[in-house]
């Protein structure tokens, strides 16, 4: 009589797992029959960062994480999404032109993640990277990057990591280095800020734009950078300023090759043919460069892909 | 004194029977599993984000124990007639009220040290084997005692909450009295708004009526120290004094209201 209960309770158990597999078999074969409609729009119900704030009265800081990590997926989803477009994965079509639908939710999430949470460092800092990436890498608005790192200033007046990050803003994105000069100047300025960002802005100020002064700002974000992802991307930076040496230096032995040969090289093997290069010569994440019509350019498929425009010297440009 | 404190270890004993203690299981379930996703989704801001789930998890469920269950406190007794049996014993109405006042506190105590205690465990195991160099990005430490300070401003706000509960339990219906106590709950984190709204207005009678208001009502903001803590900022042991008195005095405010209206209530 005891085991009545047991076994009813068993009973009841494997019929409700039955029932249970049983209705997620059911969506998954409705789901195949009828597959549901992509949702090719993104939305942002409230835009209001001080509406937010009152609507979510004492949780504003849990609020501002949801809102971060909505940031960060719709940055990366964005990303991804334009690089399966160009069906090369890592990527994205640099020859397609920016959309305004393109990352257009960016910035409003950002301001209200700041607006709910005006001390979140991290938003700030990789926000405004996310920002001034160009396209497809991002939306490429150096103007919202600065805007936001500005915002940031204003809630946190003494972090001179915000205005060595709009100077950094200005001297990759915009080739601004006068601008980028004052602010890596004004952030040494402060309390707490490293010796070497001195001396940045005066090699930013005389030979900005050349790879050298790249070089060594790179350097100094990847030494000081607080985060994985930032390193990581430091370093990825130096990679590509080597690239650019390289391709300059191939093209040299490509240029040579065509005026003994009288004819431009069809492809590596020529030039390994005529001792020239050891063998086919590899970028610095390991990706065979391209030699097409004896201009030697990095492949697609590379790490690396796409380098950084060659920014002009300040010195080169008329005085603003 | 001692039937005050028998009162409050009943009502703590009939909580523990009501399974209210359950909560903190969902608590270190919710804590246990955001640790796990989280820290693939917010590019190095998994420690900030534990804390502030925590914190507002355990303000959330603090703040559902204090209405749902502060509202019950008299109500309860009246519905299931045993406040005849109990007002027949030697005890007065002010023993029963403050007693059940505090069982619940005791209650919201050992949820919220248990809660503190289950934070700081998943903050340590997010924290452990973590180079100096990576936890450098935080703004405070993973197992800063600071966080103790928001947990205590938060259990002393929801102290301040279930006096209202109580209060409003005392002449009203358990359904009015929710809806009420998360009301003043609402309003109690925008007094500071209600002043500076009353300084925009042109008719100075609204303007008094409004700055009367906004310092009637219950000030709970001044216990939200948590994006402070989380962030690093100092939070003054002065300032914790100053909110602490405020609440005692409120507190004590809301009861002797409460017990004035409970000893007059006919039962009949």
């Amino acid at each position: 009589m005891r085991d009545r209960p047991v076994t009813v309770a068993v009973g009841v158990a494997i019929v409700a797992a039955l029932m249970a597999s049983a209705s997620a078999e059911l969506q998954a074969v409705r789901d195949r029959v009828y597959p549901p409609r992509a949702i090719d729009e993104d939305s942002l119900y409230i835009r209001s960062g001080p509406v937010l704030q009152r609507l979510t009265v004492a949780y504003n800081a849990l609020a501002a994480d949801v809102y971060w990590i909505r940031a960060i997926q719709y940055y990366g989803d964005g990303k991804r999404a334009l690089a399966s477009q160009a069906g090369v994965p890592g990527a994205p079509p640099m020859s397609a032109a920016p959309t305004s639908e393109a990352f257009a939710l960016l910035y409003p999430l950002l301001d209200l993640t700041t607006t709910l949470d005006p001390r979140f460092n991290i938003a700030y800092r990789f926000g405004a990277v996310f920002l001034a990436e160009p396209y497809p890498g991002g939306p490429g608005r150096p103007d919202l990057a600065v805007a936001l790192l500005e915002k940031g200033l204003r809630a946190r007046p003494d972090k001179w990591e915000y205005m060595e990050d709009i100077g950094f803003v200005h001297y990759w994105y915009d080739h601004d280095y006068r601008e980028a000069a004052d602010w890596f100047r004004k952030a040494s300025e402060l309390p707490g800020a490293p010796w070497w960002l001195r001396s940045l802005a005066a090699t930013t100020l005389i030979q900005g734009g050349d790879r050298q002064s790249s070089r060594v700002m790179w350097e100094a974000i990847r030494q000081s950078a607080e985060v994985d992802w930032l390193r990581q991307d430091a370093e990825r930076r130096l990679l590509q300023l080597q690239a650019l040496d390289q391709i300059d230096a191939l093209q040299r032995a490509v240029d040579d090759y065509a005026r003994r040969a009288g004819t431009p090289a069809p492809d590596w093997l020529a030039l390994i043919r005529a001792r020239v290069l050891p063998g086919t010569p590899v970028d610095p994440a390991n990706t065979p460069y391209l030699l097409t019509g004896g201009r030697v350019t990095l492949a697609q498929s590379s790490r690396l892909w796409p380098l950084p425009k060659e920014p002009t010297r300040l010195v080169d440009r008329p005085p603003s | 004194m001692k039937a005050t404190a028998w009162i409050a270890i009943n009502v703590f004993r009939e909580s523990v029977r009501d399974k209210v203690l359950y909560n903190l299981v969902f608590f270190a379930i919710l804590l246990i599993g955001a640790s796990y996703l989280i820290g693939q989704l917010t590019a190095g801001q998994d420690v900030k984000i534990i804390k502030d789930l925590g914190l507002a998890a355990t303000s959330i469920f603090g703040l559902f124990i204090a209405v749902f269950i502060g509202i019950g406190l008299v109500s309860k007794e009246v519905e299931r007639r045993s406040v005849y049996s109990l007002l027949a014993k030697p005890i007065h109405r002010y023993q029963l009220l403050i007693g059940k006042y505090c069982g619940l506190v005791l209650t919201l105590t050992v949820n919220v040290a248990v809660m503190a205690a289950a934070l700081y465990a998943v903050l340590a195991y997010m924290s452990w084997g973590v180079s100096a160099e990576a936890a450098r990005i935080w703004d405070a430490p993973a197992l800063d005692p600071a966080l103790l300070k928001a947990t205590f401003l938060l259990l002393v706000e929801l102290t301040v909450i279930t006096a209202i509960a109580l209060f409003f339990s005392t002449f009203s219906t358990p359904m009015l009295s929710a809806a009420l106590t998360v009301g003043m709950y609402l309003v109690g984190h925008f007094t500071n708004d209600l002043r500076n709204f009353a300084d925009l207005l042109d008719s100075r009678a609204v303007a008094g009526f409004m700055r009367v208001l906004s310092w009637a009502l219950p000030n709970l903001a001044q216990f939200d120290v948590r994006a402070d803590v989380v962030h690093g900022q100092p939070v003054a042991f002065g300032y914790m004094g100053l909110a602490s008195a405020y609440a005692a005095i409120y507190v004590a405010m809301l009861l002797m209201i409460s017990v004035l209206i409970f000893s007059r209530r006919d039962f009949k």
